[in-house]
């Protein structure tokens, strides 16, 4: 995984709450066998309206998201998280994200950033009124500064460690293999085998 | 202090708890299908890892599958290079796959529970979020990332942040047309589909215990649709005579051992839940969603909402791109909206249960003129004892299309979706836009309320039905 330190950049404001993972990457698009290549499927079907914001050109090579309220939600593509990287989108900041999305991007390195709702609204203003206003993610200070804007965020010490060393989740589970294999030989026979080894 | 249910399977599962760490959990089975398993083996492959317990691993076919014309190359080639793909993943790397053909084929979430692999006290994921069906039988299942699915296939474990827990507790009866879709779309739309984040909810009181499997499988199918990590239900007597007796469920001495352990499966009477939220029965009604995302949900016999009536701006601006979407004007009844289509399937209400009951609603009727109704058992097994019972001719007698297993319109990764503009009842879970087909129009609805509406042409219970012409006791 690709490490996150801190990044700066211009942002989209996206109004919407409740952006299902439908929305982000239709399932047709998830017939794909690669983690690359979804970037012209994310918001497809919103990205066909002129208006959409995604479409303006002062929002071309934006690479922080603001999004509303509970962000992520429904699917558990992770088809979602490689659309939103691939299109060039490092991080996204919501005041609530569904778990199962949150999950994915952090295991991908795209830092998922909580605020209160008023201090998003604040960023929705700042971005709308100058799109060239930049948006700096400092997972070291755990801070967004944009403008006039200063707020810290929280995120849990272990998770945040991983991001800040891009380090592989497996490579570091493998390194507890005398755990498993113990738990392994202490469970009951009762549990269920999907085939007989 | 005592423990809820959802704590005690974790505490079960626990291979490693340290300071600053999430929990490392041990997971009993994981189910894989070919959308969200085809990177994972490939990270598999490059970093020269293998499957470490192909026998607790276990792969269907079912999000791409065609349901006609199944003997036949599939037409589509992207899906067909995606199923081919799982077939060589699981050749390669020894996993038991189910594909289009077999007789245990079907949707990954109606294939667990009737192999009998998912069992209470254990933990099952699988790279779909509907994996919070499993929860009907006191598992704790949760759907994963392809991330944490190559975790798992490479580690049998997963590390996971702690989860809150919450009670809803249903009181009374379920009035006698109420299903458990009814119950499950209130439950959504009185907590939002925020309200249940952080949270493994915990189904439990009179109308839950009085639930079958089936219908448990339905309530906590859905959980995912409130936010929720995971959806639970405390095993009982209904849960073990379900699972006696299946392929994978114990058997002699290791049966008794398993009930042992089983029945201690219960909330403590001093444990705490952090959230709790209680429901009275006996004031449900069959429901339907509205808008377009499961949350907006309302009784069948309300009207569509006037946005201006929510207090709360990102509601009421939601409620308002609602209503564009779906072409619905406010105070609008519900039972005026018509439809194209009708969808009885999928894993939230695919299995025979389902069907029984969306046939005893057709049994002597005719679908609609102009609307189009297609059924989708969730699994062969399912298929197999509808057609034992004759429910495969209820339906074709009716006008409605038979189909193969898998899940079909749900999600239109195959070629059922609805056609822009189209609009659906649907017994599915989720009602997105473009969900079923781009520019499609989605009513989330129980079987027997689809089937009222495939014959009335617009949205309807059994009661709002002229009677039946089928003979007395058919």
């Amino acid at each position: 995984m690709e490490a996150f330190t801190t990044h700066t950049g211009r942002a989209v404001p996206l109004r919407r709450s409740n952006v299902d993972t439908d929305q982000i990457i239709p399932a047709h698009w998830l017939k794909k066998v690669t983690r690359d290549g979804f970037e012209d499927g994310l918001f497809e079907a919103w990205r066909k309206n002129p208006d959409f914001v995604l479409n303006q050109p002062e929002r071309a090579g934006a690479s922080v998201l603001l999004a509303g309220p509970d962000f992520g939600t429904g699917s558990s593509r992770e088809h979602a998280v490689w659309a939103l990287q691939n299109y060039g989108f490092k991080t996204v900041i919501s005041s609530r994200f569904a778990d199962i999305f949150r999950g994915n991007s952090l295991k991908n390195g795209l830092l998922t950033v909580v605020l209160p709702q008023e201090t998003v609204e604040r960023l929705w203003e700042l971005t709308e009124a100058d799109p060239e206003t930049t948006v700096t993610v400092d997972l070291v200070a755990r801070q967004v500064r944009a403008g006039s804007v200063t707020a810290e965020f929280e995120l849990d010490e272990n998770a945040r460690w991983r991001l800040l060393e891009g380090l592989d989740d497996i490579s570091l589970t493998l390194r507890q293999e005398a755990e498993i294999a113990a738990y392994e030989a202490a469970r009951p026979a009762f549990k269920p085998h999907t085939v007989q080894v | 202090m005592g423990r809820t249910l959802a704590e005690k399977v974790w505490d079960d599962h626990v291979v490693r708890r340290a300071e600053g760490e999430p929990d490392l959990l041990f997971i009993d089975l994981h189910l894989l299908h070919e959308v969200t398993s085809p990177q994972a083996f490939d990270g598999l492959r490059k970093a020269g890892r293998r499957v470490r317990r192909t026998d607790l691993t276990i792969a269907t076919e079912d999000h791409n599958t065609p349901t006609l014309d199944i003997d036949k190359p599939i037409a589509d080639p992207v899906s067909r290079v995606q199923l081919e793909t799982l077939r060589k993943n699981c050749a390669e790397f020894g996993v038991r796959l189910h594909p289009l053909g077999d007789v245990e084929q079907g949707v990954v979430h109606v294939v667990g529970p009737q192999l009998g692999l998912t069992q209470p006290g254990t933990t099952v994921v699988c790279g779909d979020s509907h994996t919070s069906t499993h929860g009907a039988f006191g598992a704790l299942a949760f759907g994963i990332g392809t991330s944490q699915v190559e975790h798992v296939l490479a580690t049998q474990t997963l590390p996971l942040a702690p989860f809150k827990t919450m009670a809803i507790t249903v009181e009374g009866e379920l009035p006698e047309d109420v299903t458990a879709k009814d119950l499950i779309l209130a439950v959504i739309a009185k907590i939002g589909t925020g309200g249940g984040q952080g949270y493994v909810i915990e189904y439990r009181g009179e109308a839950i215990e009085k639930l079958s499997m089936e219908a448990r499988m339905t309530v906590c199918n859905m959980s995912i649709e409130a936010g929720a990590r995971a959806g639970m239900i405390a095993p009982d007597e209904t849960t073990f005579a379900y699972l006696e007796g299946r392929d994978h469920a114990p058997r002699g001495e290791q049966w008794d051992e398993a009930v042992a352990y089983w029945r201690t499966l219960r909330t403590d009477e001093d444990a705490t839940f952090d959230r709790e939220v209680v429901i009275d029965a006996t004031t449900l009604a069959p429901f339907v969603t509205w808008g377009t995302n499961p949350g907006q949900g309302a009784p069948l016999s309300s009207s569509v909402p006037d946005p201006a009536s929510y207090a709360d701006v990102s509601e009421r601006q939601a409620a308002e791109k609602a209503l564009e979407y779906m072409g619905l004007t406010a105070g609008q009844a519900l039972r005026d909206i018509r439809v194209d289509t009708v969808f009885v399937g999928s894993c939230t209400n695919g299995r025979i249960e389902d069907l029984r009951s969306a046939a005893a609603v057709l049994e002597g009727r005719q679908v609609a003129e102009g609307v189009r109704m297609l059924v989708v058992p969730g699994s062969v097994r399912v298929a197999l004892q509808a057609v034992q019972e004759g429910l495969d001719k209820v339906f074709t007698a009716a006008g409605a299309e038979w189909r193969h297993a898998g899940c079909s319109m749900c999600l239109g990764m195959n070629p059922d979706q609805l056609a822009p503009g189209e609009r659906s009842a649907s017994t599915s879970n989720r009602n997105f836009e473009g969900r079923q087909g781009k520019g499609g129009r989605t009513h989330l609805v129980s079987p027997q309320v689809a089937a009222a509406t495939a014959v009335r042409g617009s949205l309807a219970s059994p009661a709002d039905l002229a009677p039946s012409t089928a003979p007395v006791g058919v």
